[in-house]
């Protein structure tokens, strides 16, 4: 027999009471059975965002935040459209205003606030609405479409967000505020003169330190205008009263429950019956009501713990940072910004960049925090101020930011990665960057959704959305393996790359099973991450002496093609310097059309791709297209691209597309830690884009430019000046000495820039531009490697190309 | 059903693998791990279906190319964090000789996984 289980009603459909439902069900799925009143015809949606909706940059239905089915699937019986109106204590039971009955063993109270309305002469007129819910959005939208004219009563943070919706919805906007600055809560006079600046450039105009009387209607009873005490009258078909919320407690004193500006609530949110409970913007809690979504889920958490009968959560008040939902405006306000005696003020003011930041300290601590302009660090200083973290060591620095704090390694290292696990990434949920990243990585997340659906982060207000893709892209990167960051090489021993380079060379080891055996590797066989760096550092070490182990590489290494999503790959046929002719033009198309080759693509380097081919089929494309290989699917020079240079650019100065191609013929079939590419441009226009490549190379009046460690990827990287030579010969032979130091010295999937910036640019120069012999050793070392390189597509038996992996096997007859 | 010789030993690499083409399409991926250990599996990933053939192999275990997913070789299971299950098929070898059951797919592994995920 099935014991029955205790009845929760909960009374309020909206944000807080549905996400005590949610926190509950997380914790104890199976204790109650639970019924939802909610007054709104709508499932529970996302009240913050009704501001984009209005200013039509997102649609309704984005805003749901559990639709009918989620209801269902937990089954909670949802009375929408219906409004409770009675509470009997005594007989623990609910009745809505149809008459419906629930008896409940716990009651939710999360009735929210409503709107205040201003006590004057007209407020009921037709086309007066105030901003709260779907409806009113509704409402809003239509007479948008109708009108011409509004006024938005309240200059706070949903008066102005109102405003501009209303703007962007086409019509003229006056916005009406009782105080000398808008925002006055959430800003100080320069921060909201900057902010009401930037409205004004949206069409939004203002009447500060004005007083609403009365608003005047037509004799159909619609609102036509608007009538200010100082005698102004401006015509309006549209108000909007946004001068405040009231905690809605109707419903809790008629039933005898202790209210004072709010429902009174304990730190375990239980009212004065303990069998009812309360969360959201009804409450009052230790005097205080809030308005913002960040506190209300942390009561939301709190009462379902106690609901939850876990009896172990308290909330103790929360500090609350605001940001304005306006597209192209950037503000933030935290904590205490106004000051006074006793406090510190650090202000960096820059009106005509549209900047603003004020910080108030005391006894060396943030308490409080204003942003205009540039908001990047809020989620930062707002941590600091929570945690009441100590900022005398820091302090000078402060004023710029997290990312400028301490030695965080290369340049344009993001801010992502120098967060903090505990640093908080989306306010509204509570989300700290830890949960994010394990969700990554536990649950393999690589889109935005996903990583809403799994932690809730971004996806209520939305402003830490940038913040959460660059967590994203950081943590799940954009590569197969990942970057040697971590001090061991990978699970299987505790040496770093550094270690096991120096034994190679030190002991002269020349296989991986030696390389194991000497460093006591704990597995059997090593990694997929170990060894294939190991196997690099072989070859990279000892050329010519160490044997490859194809079976140690990735796919694409051992079968000289790029795997792709469906397991075919794809072959790109090497083109010197981004030069071609009719007679690889004519093979290249015969082999697609023999081998159905479905898509040709031209690459960014200068070649052409042809993608989808099947792997029995390479050995054969190779032989047709009779081209060398463009290494495009290996840790290897890669390509060199050129611009058309002197020989046809009326700019060029130098021959780049020579060059490029005598680098080209000079570098390829390199291997390296990573990826190689170079770029030769014949002027300073620079058309080859040498400024983001491995080696760049520019062509002067005088002779030639070297810039090196650049890269285009996840994260752009700009080449650093090397040196400045004159022959071709010199570009051949400093080119190729630095890519030598970087293949003897690099970490596997490390490229330039990362190895320039960890053993230092100077210390480059030093060993390649200063020392001449050094310089010399380098290149004849490079070209001693190369010498005799086989090309894998034309020669595979010299290159040891498994030849066998391309046919499958089959049952012998 | 009858297992069949498809090739020798030493035809698969050591560490390494060798694709089975059925005769219906579907592509069984055969497994030369540590200590000349073999081992069959359907040459699909779990997460999106990429060819485990084609995968690096140590100890027991193949890196899937795509997305570095990690596949026991012994019961077809992704390791944590990830979950998924790939079918196995029966193998062995006699005198060198690799000899496959193309028809054996063992379901039994995916029952398991679909328990313990629960």
């Amino acid at each position: 027999m099935e014991m029955q289980k205790m009845k929760l009603v909960v009374i309020g459909n909206g944000m807080a009471g549905i996400r005590a439902v949610e926190e509950l069900l997380k914790i104890a799925p199976d204790l109650y059975d639970i019924t939802v009143f909610g007054a709104e015809p709508h499932p529970n949606y996302n009240r913050i965002l009704l501001s984009p909706v209005l200013a039509g940059e997102q649609a309704l239905q984005d805003i749901i935040l559990n639709d009918f089915d989620w209801y269902e699937q937990n089954k909670i019986c949802l009375h929408t459209s219906k409004k409770v109106i009675k509470i009997d204590r005594k007989a623990r039971e609910v009745i809505a205003d149809d008459g419906t009955r629930q008896a409940y063993d716990r009651l939710l109270m999360a009735t929210g606030s409503n709107p205040f309305i201003l006590p004057i002469d007209g407020a009921t007129l037709n086309g007066v609405l105030t901003y709260r819910d779907i409806y009113d959005t509704e409402q809003m939208i239509e007479a948008s479409a109708k009108y011409k004219q509004a006024v938005v009563i309240g200059g706070g943070l949903l008066g102005l967000e109102a405003a501009n919706g209303l703007r962007l919805r086409g019509m003229d906007v006056t916005v009406i505020h009782i105080m000398p600055w808008l925002m006055e809560r959430q800003l100080d006079q320069t921060a909201s003169a900057m902010l009401q600046k930037s409205l004004a450039q949206k069409g939004l105009q203002f009447r500060l330190e004005a007083h609403t009387q009365s608003l005047q209607g037509n004799a159909a009873g619609e609102v036509v205008a608007v009538q200010l005490k100082d005698g102004e009258l401006i015509p309006a078909q549209l108000v909007v009263m946004a001068v405040g919320i009231r905690p809605n407690t109707v419903l809790a004193e008629s039933c005898g429950l202790h209210c004072n500006r709010g429902l009174v609530v304990n730190d375990t949110m239980q009212t004065y019956d303990p069998r009812i409970y309360a969360v959201g913007e009804c409450v009052s809690h230790r005097g205080v009501a809030y308005g913002l979504v960040a506190p209300l889920f942390e009561q939301a958490k709190v009462a379902a713990n106690h609901l939850a009968l876990f009896g172990i959560g308290r909330y103790t008040g929360s500090l609350t940072s605001t940001k304005l939902k306006v597209t192209g405006v950037d503000l933030f306000s935290a904590g205490n910004f106004a000051g006074g005696e006793d406090y510190e003020e650090i202000v960096l003011a820059d009106p005509g960049a549209g900047v603003y930041k004020k910080l108030v300290l005391k006894d060396d601590k943030l308490v409080g925090a204003v942003m205009y302009g540039d908001t990047v660090d809020g989620a930062w200083y707002y941590q600091l101020l929570r945690d009441e973290t100590n900022i005398a060591a820091m302090r000078e620095r402060l004023m710029w930011g997290e990312s400028n704090l301490g030695d965080v390694g290369h340049q344009g290292q993001n801010k992502a990665a120098v967060m903090l696990d505990s640093a908080e990434v989306c306010g509204c949920n509570g989300v700290c960057k830890g949960a994010i990243v394990k969700a990554i990585k536990d649950k393999g997340l690589f889109t935005l959704d996903e990583v809403r659906k799994h932690t809730k982060a971004s996806s209520s207000c939305g402003s830490c959305t940038g913040l959460v893709e660059q967590i994203l892209m950081f943590t799940a990167g954009g590569d197969y393996s990942e970057a040697p960051k971590k001090k061991a090489m990978c699970g299987c021993t505790d040496h770093t790359h550094q270690e096991v380079r120096d034994a190679i060379r030190k002991e002269h080891l020349l296989t991986i099973p030696q390389v194991q055996q000497f460093m006591h590797w704990r597995t059997p066989n090593g990694c997929a991450s170990c060894r294939p760096a190991i196997n690099y550092y072989l070859l990279s070490t000892w050329p010519h002496e160490a044997i490859d182990d194809p079976q140690s590489r990735f796919i694409n290494e051992r079968s000289h093609a790029n795997i792709q999503k469906d397991g075919t790959y794809s072959v790109i046929p090497r083109m010197w310097g981004g030069h071609t002719n009719s007679g690889e033009l004519r093979r290249i198309a015969d082999v697609v059309d023999k081998y159905h080759i479905p898509t040709v693509k031209v690459t960014g380097g200068q070649r052409l791709d042809l993608l989808g081919i099947k792997k029995e089929d390479l050995p054969a494309v190779w032989k047709e297209l009779d081209m060398p290989s463009g290494h495009a699917y290996a840790k290897a020079l890669r390509t060199v691209k050129t611009c058309v240079g002197s020989e046809w650019c009326r700019f060029g100065t130098q021959d780049s597309t020579k060059m490029g191609q005598e680098l080209e013929r000079a570098l390829w079939r390199m291997q390296a830690p990573h990826k190689v590419k170079l770029a030769v441009s014949g002027c300073p226009r620079n058309c080859a884009e040498s400024g983001i490549k491995d080696v760049g190379i520019i062509g002067v009046e005088s002779g030639w430019e070297l810039y090196v460690g650049g890269n285009g990827g996840i994260k752009t990287e700009v080449a650093q000046f090397f040196c400045k030579v004159k022959t071709h010969q010199e570009v051949l032979e400093y080119s190729g000495a630095f890519l030598q130091i970087y293949r003897e010295e690099g970490w596997y999937l490390e490229r330039t820039v990362h190895y320039i910036n960890r053993v230092g640019l100077d210390y480059v120069k030093a060993k390649v531009v200063e020392d001449a012999a050094n310089r010399e050793a380098l290149w004849a070392r490079l070209q001693f490697t190369l010498d005799g390189e086989p090309d894998p597509w034309h020669e595979p038996e010299r290159a040891g190309v498994d030849l066998k992996q391309f046919i499958p096997i089959a049952v012998v007859a | 059903m009858p297992f069949t010789p498809v090739c020798s030993l030493n035809d698969i690499p050591a560490l390494g693998a060798r694709r089975y083409v059925r005769d219906d399409g579907l592509t069984i991926a055969v497994f030369r791990g540590e200590g000349d250990k073999i081992f069959a599996l359907n040459d699909k990933c779990p997460h999106k279906g990429g060819p485990l053939s084609q995968g690096i192999v140590y100890g027991e275990t193949v890196a899937c190319p795509l997305h570095n997913w990690c596949i026991s070789l012994k019961d077809g299971t992704a390791s944590l964090p990830d979950i998924g299950v790939t079918e196995r098929f029966a193998v062995r070898v006699v005198n060198d000789v690799v000899e496959l059951d193309p028809w054996s797919q063992d379901l039994t592994s995916i029952a398991d996984a679909s328990l313990t995920t629960k």
